[in-house]
C-alpha cells in the first residue's frame, strides 16, 4: 500500500461520506416541498385551530426549516430515527427486525445471481453469436422486459398456485429453521435473481468482450495458449475492476427489487414498511426508510470505486 | 538443396466484407502468393497498408485474424502443412516454433503482469525450459537486447518502461522460446527515428546470434533494406516482386518497385524571396494549464510569403503545440507573433475575422478533420459562405473550382468523407483550407498518416498549389525526407527550444549540433549496409 | 435506401400497432373504461375476448385504454427527460468549466438515490396527480440522458472537426446544433427508446403500488393490482398486463438496437 493509494482510498471515503449528508439534506428537502401541513393531515378536516397549533408545537414544526433538518440529522447519527406518525411508535425499533429481513433476502439474491451472471457472462463470450450466447440474450431480454411485480405473479401463478412448490406469501419469523426460511423466500428471492441477473450478465458480458478485445489477448493467442488459459490468466485480471463495478451498479436493482418484492410477496421486510407508510402519507418514516437506502446504495458504490483503485496496476505501482 | 524452414505456395486468403445494409459478401485478402524462407534468413515484406502483409506473415503460423480465412494454397513448417491443420496443433506450434512479434508493444502487453512473467510465459508453456532456466535466458536476452539493468527489469509493469523498451522486450519474449521463426510486424514503426536505430540493430544482431529466421514485415523499403536477405513487394494482395535485397534496392524491376525505391529521393529546389515576412515569431513561450514546464520555450521564426518552413522534430518536441499556439487554441504566455505586417493576439477569442481566415490548418488525420454527416461540398462549401457571404449557385461554382484544383472533380460534391481513400480525404481538407484563400497554412504531420505513395502525391500537390496561390506553409513533420522535399527553411525543435534554424542548404549541411546531428544520422537510408556504418560512426565519436 | 434487417422491421411494426392502438382505444376498445359488462371473473369468451375482471368490466377493453394512459404518461416523462437531459448535457460538454462542473456534481447527487426511492420520498408529499406522475419521472430520469448526451457531446467536442469549427471562428451556436449534434443524434436516439422502456416499467410499478395513476384511470400496473387477488385462485387476469407490457418493451429494443447498429456504420471507421 503505497501514499497514492492511501490518498485515493481516503478521498473515495470522505466523498462517501459528503454524499451520504447530502443525499440526507436532499431526502429532507423532498419531503418539505410542498408547504402542505401535516398536522393537517393527521388530524383531519375536523381539527380544531388550537389542536392543529398544539400538535405543531408538539412536532417541532415551527421551527425553521434547517433547524429541523439538524435536530433530525443528530438523531438519526445517534439511532433515533423518530416516531412514526401513523402509530406513535418509535421507527428505529420497527425497522430493527424488519432491516435483517430485507438484507437477507438480498443476501441470498445477491449469492446466487452474482456468480451465475459472470459464469453466464463468460459462456456468451466464449460461444459468442453461436446459439448459447444467443439464447441467453433472448431469454435475458425477456427479463428486462417485465417489471419485477409482474415478474412476481407470473412466477407465483405457475410456481406457487399451478404447482405448489413454493408458498405464494413469504412470511417468515424466528422460530423457522434456515431451511424453512429458505423455503418460504423461494418466490421472492427467484424473481430478484431473475431481474438483476438480467441487468448484470449483459454488463458482464460487455465487461468482458471488451477485454477479450485488446491487443493482449492476441498475443497469449499467438503464444498458443488454449482458450481456458487465455480467459483465466489474461482476461480475468484486467476484468475484475470493471465486473466488480457492474455487480455494484446493479445491486441498485437489488435494493429497488426487493421493495417491490416484499409488496407483492407480504414479506416482512423494510421494503414493505416504506411502501405501507408512503401511502398513509407517514413522512418521519418515509425519510428514515429514505436514507437508509440511499445510504447502502451509496455504501456499495463507494465499495465499487475502491476495488476498482486496487484492482488498477497502473496506481499500485507508479512510475 | 535444404528444405526450407518455411513454404508457402499459392496462398489465397478471404475475408467476410460487412457493407452497411447490404448481405455479408467475401472478399479476396491474398491472392497466389507464394514464397520460401530459409533457416537463419531474413525475408522482408514490403507493402502499403492493405497491401496484406500482416496477414501474410500471420499466416506463418496459419493465424487469421479478426475472423479472416486462410482458404486456399498450401503452408509447409518445418516440412509440415500447417493451413488445414486443426487447432490443437496450431497451438503447439505457436509460440515455440513461431512466435510473432507485434507492431504496438504497448498494447500487446498485459497491463497487469510483470514484463518477466509475461517473457517466459510461452516458454514454461511448451515445456521448452524450466522456470529457472527460462528466467535466466530472459535475463540474458534483455542484455543482448540492450535493456537497462536485466536482472531486475523483468519485475516492472509495463507502463513502467518506455516504449523502445518495451519493443526490445517483446523482441526479447519472441526469442525466450529458442523459436525457428519470428514474426516481426512493423516493430518500428511507432518509435521515434533516433530510437529506432538501436532497436533495429539491437533486432538484427539478436537474430543474428540465434540463427533465428525472420519475416519482417514494414511499409519502409529504407528499413528492411537494413534488416533483409530477401525482399518481397505486395500490392493489393498479390506479388509484385521478389527478390534478393540486393537486387529490389538496387536494380527494383517492376514500376511500383522502383516508385518506392525512389521516393525519398525527392528534392525542393529551395527559395527565398526578398520582403516582408508573412509570419512571425519572437520569443514565443507557452505552457500548459496543469504542467509545471514550458512546453515551448523561445521560439523566434520567420516565414516568408509563398515559402515553407518545415519544423521537424520527434514527439514531444513541441512541435505540434506550436501549432496550437499561433493558431491561438493556447495562448503564448510570452512572445508576440505578428502575421501579415499586424500583430496577432495570443488567444483565439479576441483575433478578427480576416486573422482567422488568412490563417488556415490542415490536420494529421483527415477522417477526424472532417464531420462525417457532412458532405464534401457543404465542407468545402462552408468557409465560402462564412468568410465571403457565398451562397447557392455562386458557392457551388467555387465549389468546383475547388475541386478541380485538388485534382478531384464536381462528382465528389455530393460524397461523404466515409466514402473516400485516405488521400482524397486529405485533399478535401486541402480544399477546405484553400477555400479561405489563406496567407499561410499550417500543415500538421498532413502527410505522416499516409502511405509513401499517396504521401507524394499530396506532398506534389501542396507545392504547386503554393506556385499557383503564393500561399506560404508551416511544414510540420517528424520525417526528414518529407523535409527535403517542401522545405525553403528548416527549424529543428527538441524538447520545447529551436535547436537549429536557417535555410535548408544550411542546416542540412554539416557542421551540426549534437541533436540535429543524430537526428539526420538515425533516417534510414535506401542503401544496404547503411546501418552498420552509421553504428560504427556513432560509436567511434562516442570514443 | 439500406434494407432494415428483419428484427427491427418487426420491432417497428410492434411499437407502431400499439402507438396506434393507444391513439385510437375508443374506436378499438369494445366496451368502455368502466363498464361493468359481466360476471366477476370470467374466463374468455366471444364476447369477452381476454374475459373479465375483479369487478366484471370487460379486460381486453381495460388492456387498451391502460395501454393509452401508460404510453401517453411513458411518453410525455421520456420527451420531458429526453430534452431536459440532453440539452444540458450538450450544454455542459461545450460550455465546460465550472458550469459543467456545477451540472455533473448536482446530477452525481441526485443519482445517488435509488430512482424508485427517490419518487416515493417525493410521491409521499405531494398529490399524485397525471402531471405530477410525469414531471418526477421526467426530471428523475433526465439525470442519465444528461451523463450519455454530456460524455457523447464531451467526446465529439475534442474532434478535429470541432477544433476546425472553432479555429474558423464559428460561434457556439454553430458548434453545438451543426458539428456535434447531427453526431450525437444517433446514440441519443437509441437511449430514448431505452428510456421509453424504462418509463413503461416504472409507472406500471408506481400504479401497482399504488402511487402512479389513480383510479378511475386504468393502467397495465393498475390492472395487475386490481386482479391480483385472483391469483391464489388460479385466475390468470392479472398476467396479461405482463404480455402486454413485455411485447412492447422486447419490440422497442429491438429498434434501439438497430439505430445504435447503424451509428457505428455510418462513422466510415473500420467497416466503411
Amino acid at each position: 500500500m503505497n501514499a497514492q493509494i492511501a490518498m485515493l482510498l481516503a478521498q473515495r471515503f470522505l466523498l462517501g461520506l459528503l454524499l451520504i449528508v447530502l443525499v440526507s439534506i436532499l431526502i429532507f428537502a423532498g419531503t418539505q416541498i410542498l408547504p402542505g401541513d401535516v398536522a393537517q393531515s393527521i388530524l383531519g378536516q375536523s381539527a380544531t385551530p388550537e389542536a392543529l397549533a398544539n400538535l405543531r408545537e408538539q412536532l417541532g414544526l415551527n421551527a425553521p426549516v434547517h433547524e429541523r433538518y439538524l435536530s433530525w440529522l443528530s438523531g438519526v447519527l445517534q439511532g433515533d430515527l423518530g416516531n412514526s406518525l401513523t402509530n406513535g411508535r418509535d421507527i428505529a425499533e420497527s425497522i430493527g427486525a424488519r432491516l435483517g429481513n430485507t438484507l437477507f433476502l438480498a443476501f441470498w439474491a445477491a449469492l446466487i445471481s452474482v456468480p451465475l451472471a459472470i459464469v453466464l457472462g463468460l459462456v456468451s463470450v466464449l460461444y459468442r453469436g453461436r446459439w448459447p450466447d444467443r439464447l441467453i440474450s433472448a431469454v435475458t431480454l425477456a427479463s428486462i422486459s417485465i417489471p419485477e411485480f409482474m415478474m412476481s405473479y407470473i412466477l407465483m401463478f405457475y410456481v406457487a398456485v399451478q404447482l405448489g412448490w413454493a408458498p405464494s406469501v413469504a412470511m417468515i419469523d424466528d422460530r423457522m429453521s434456515l431451511l424453512q426460511k429458505l423455503h418460504a423466500i423461494a418466490l421472492p428471492v427467484a424473481v430478484l435473481v431473475m431481474v438483476v441477473l438480467a441487468h448484470m450478465m449483459r454488463m458482464t458480458r460487455a465487461a468482458l468482450l471488451n477485454v477479450m478485445q485488446s491487443a493482449y489477448i492476441e498475443t497469449a493467442e499467438l503464444k498458443g495458449l488454449n482458450r481456458f488459459k487465455i480467459i483465466w490468466r489474461h482476461a480475468f485480471p484486467n476484468s475484475i475492476a470493471p465486473i466488480v463495478n457492474v455487480v455494484m451498479l446493479n445491486m441498485a436493482y437489488l435494493i429497488v427489487g426487493v421493495v417491490v418484492v416484499e409488496v407483492v410477496f407480504v414479506y416482512p421486510g423494510m421494503g414493505q414498511y416504506l411502501v405501507d407508510h408512503v401511502a398513509k402519507r407517514d413522512v418521519p418514516v418515509v425519510q428514515a426508510c429514505g436514507i437508509i437506502f440511499a445510504g447502502v446504495y451509496i455504501l456499495l458504490n463507494m465499495l465499487a470505486d475502491i476495488v476498482s483503485i486496487l484492482a488498477n496496476p497502473r496506481l499500485r505501482q507508479p512510475k | 538443396m535444404v528444405e526450407p524452414l518455411l513454404n508457402i505456395e499459392n496462398l489465397r486468403i478471404e475475408a467476410a466484407s460487412y457493407q452497411p445494409g447490404e448481405a455479408p459478401s467475401r472478399i479476396t485478402i491474398v491472392d497466389d502468393v507464394s514464397l520460401s524462407l530459409q533457416k537463419g534468413h531474413v525475408l522482408g515484406l514490403i507493402g502499403e497498408s492493405g497491401a496484406g502483409k500482416s496477414t501474410i506473415g500471420l499466416s506463418a503460423m496459419a493465424y487469421g485474424r479478426g475472423g479472416v480465412e486462410l482458404t486456399g494454397g498450401e503452408i509447409r513448417l518445418n516440412g509440415r502443412e500447417i493451413r488445414t491443420a486443426p487447432s490443437p496443433v496450431l497451438r503447439k506450434l505457436r509460440g515455440v516454433e513461431v512466435t510473432y512479434v507485434a507492431q504496438s508493444a504497448a498494447a500487446a502487453f498485459n497491463p497487469a503482469k510483470r514484463l518477466m512473467e509475461q517473457v517466459i510465459e510461452s516458454t514454461l508453456e511448451h515445456g521448452r525450459a524450466s522456470r529457472r532456466e527460462a528466467e535466466a535466458r530472459a535475463v540474458d536476452l534483455f542484455e543482448k537486447l540492450g535493456l537497462p539493468d536485466p536482472g531486475t527489469f523483468g519485475n516492472r509493469y509495463p507502463h513502467q518502461v518506455s516504449g523502445g523498451q518495451l519493443q526490445r522486450a517483446m523482441t526479447a519474449m519472441a526469442l525466450c522460446p529458442q523459436p525457428d521463426l519470428i514474426i516481426f510486424d512493423e516493430p518500428t514503426t511507432a518509435l521515434d527515428v533516433t530510437t529506432q536505430l538501436g532497436v533495429l540493430s539491437a533486432i538484427k544482431a539478436a537474430i543474428r546470434d540465434l540463427g533465428v529466421a525472420a519475416l519482417y514485415i514494414t511499409h519502409d523499403l529504407a528499413v528492411v533494406a537494413q534488416i533483409a536477405d530477401d525482399i518481397m513487394v505486395l500490392r493489393h494482395g498479390k506479388t509484385v516482386e521478389y527478390g534478393t535485397a540486393d537486387q529490389i534496392i538496387n536494380a527494383p524491376r517492376k514500376a511500383y518497385t522502383r516508385a518506392l525505391v525512389s521516393v525519398a529521393a525527392n528534392e525542393h529546389p529551395e527559395n527565398l524571396p526578398a520582403g516582408e515576412a508573412v509570419l512571425s515569431l519572437k520569443g514565443i513561450t507557452a505552457r500548459y494549464r496543469n504542467v509545471p514546464f514550458d512546453v515551448v520555450s523561445d521560439i523566434g521564426i520567420d516565414v516568408k510569403p509563398g515559402t515553407t518552413l518545415a519544423v521537424v522534430g520527434e514527439s514531444g518536441s513541441g512541435k505540434s503545440t506550436l501549432a496550437r499556439v499561433i493558431t491561438g487554441l493556447l495562448p503564448a504566455a510570452r512572445g508576440e507573433i505578428t502575421f501579415a505586417g499586424r500583430r496577432l493576439p495570443p488567444g483565439l477569442e479576441r483575433r478578427t475575422r480576416e486573422d482567422l481566415r488568412e490563417l488556415q490548418m490542415i490536420y494529421q488525420m483527415a477522417d477526424v478533420a472532417m464531420n462525417p454527416r457532412q458532405t464534401v461540398g457543404t465542407i468545402i462549401g462552408r468557409p465560402l459562405e462564412f468568410y465571403f457571404g457565398l451562397k447557392g449557385a455562386a458557392q457551388k461554382q467555387r465549389v468546383v473550382e475547388l475541386l478541380d484544383e485538388i485534382e478531384l472533380g464536381e462528382r465528389f460534391l455530393d460524397r461523404y468523407p466515409a466514402e473516400l481513400s485516405g488521400g482524397q480525404k486529405q485533399r478535401v481538407c486541402i480544399a477546405r483550407a484553400l477555400a479561405a484563400k489563406p496567407k499561410l497554412i499550417i500543415c500538421d504531420e498532413v502527410t505522416s498518416a499516409l502511405d509513401p505513395l499517396v504521401a507524394e502525391g499530396i506532398l506534389k500537390l501542396l507545392l504547386d498549389l503554393q506556385t499557383s496561390e503564393g500561399v506560404a506553409y508551416v511544414f510540420i513533420t517528424h520525417d526528414i525526407a518529407t523535409v527535403r522535399a517542401v522545405a525553403d527553411t528548416i527549424a529543428v525543435m527538441h524538447k520545447g527550444r529551436l535547436v537549429r534554424y536557417g535555410m535548408k542548404s544550411e542546416v542540412l549541411s554539416p557542421p551540426f549540433d549534437d541533436y540535429t546531428e543524430l537526428l539526420l544520422k538515425s533516417v534510414p537510408e535506401m542503401r544496404i549496409g547503411w546501418m552498420e556504418e552509421t553504428l560504427a560512426a556513432l560509436e567511434a565519436e562516442a570514443r | 435506401m439500406t434494407r432494415i434487417p428483419l428484427p427491427a422491421l418487426i420491432g417497428l411494426a410492434v411499437t407502431g400497432a400499439y402507438f396506434l392502438a393507444a391513439l385510437f382505444a375508443p374506436l378499438l376498445a369494445p366496451y368502455g373504461l368502466s363498464e361493468v359488462v359481466g360476471d366477476v371473473w370470467e374466463p374468455s369468451s366471444a364476447e369477452h375476448l381476454l374475459g373479465t375482471d375483479n369487478i366484471g368490466r370487460d379486460l381486453l377493453s381495460r388492456l387498451i385504454y391502460g395501454g393509452r394512459t401508460t404510453i401517453f404518461v411513458a411518453s410525455a416523462a421520456t420527451i420531458l427527460s429526453f430534452f431536459t437531459g440532453s440539452v444540458l448535457g450538450l450544454f455542459a460538454a461545450v460550455v465546460g468549466g465550472w458550469v459543467d462542473q456545477l451540472l455533473s456534481r448536482f446530477v452525481d447527487l441526485i443519482m445517488a438515490i435509488p430512482t424508485l426511492i427517490f419518487a416515493l420520498v417525493v410521491l409521499s408529499v405531494m398529490p399524485v396527480t397525471l402531471p405530477v406522475l410525469i414531471v418526477v419521472m421526467g426530471l428523475l430520469d433526465s439525470t442519465r440522458v444528461f451523463r450519455l448526451s454530456r460524455a457523447v457531446a464531451a467526446d465529439l467536442a475534442v474532434m478535429d472537426f470541432v477544433e476546425a469549427a472553432r479555429l474558423r471562428g464559428e460561434g457556439r451556436g454553430w458548434i453545438i446544433f451543426r458539428e456535434i449534434l447531427p453526431n450525437a443524434l444517433s446514440p441519443l436516439v437509441a437511449e430514448m427508446g431505452m428510456r421509453f422502456i424504462f418509463m413503461v416499467l416504472f409507472v406500471s410499478t408506481l400504479s401497482f403500488l399504488g402511487l402512479g395513476i389513480q383510479p378511475p384511470e386504468a393502467d397495465w400496473g393498475g390492472i395487475v393490482k386490481e386482479n391480483k387477488d385472483g391469483i391464489v385462485y388460479g385466475i390468470s387476469a392479472a398476467l396479461l398486463p405482463a404480455v402486454a407490457i413485455a411485447t412492447l418493451a422486447i419490440a422497442v429494443n429491438l429498434v434501439a438496437d438497430w439505430i445504435l447498429d447503424r451509428t457505428t456504420s455510418l462513422k466510415g471507421g473500420r467497416n466503411g
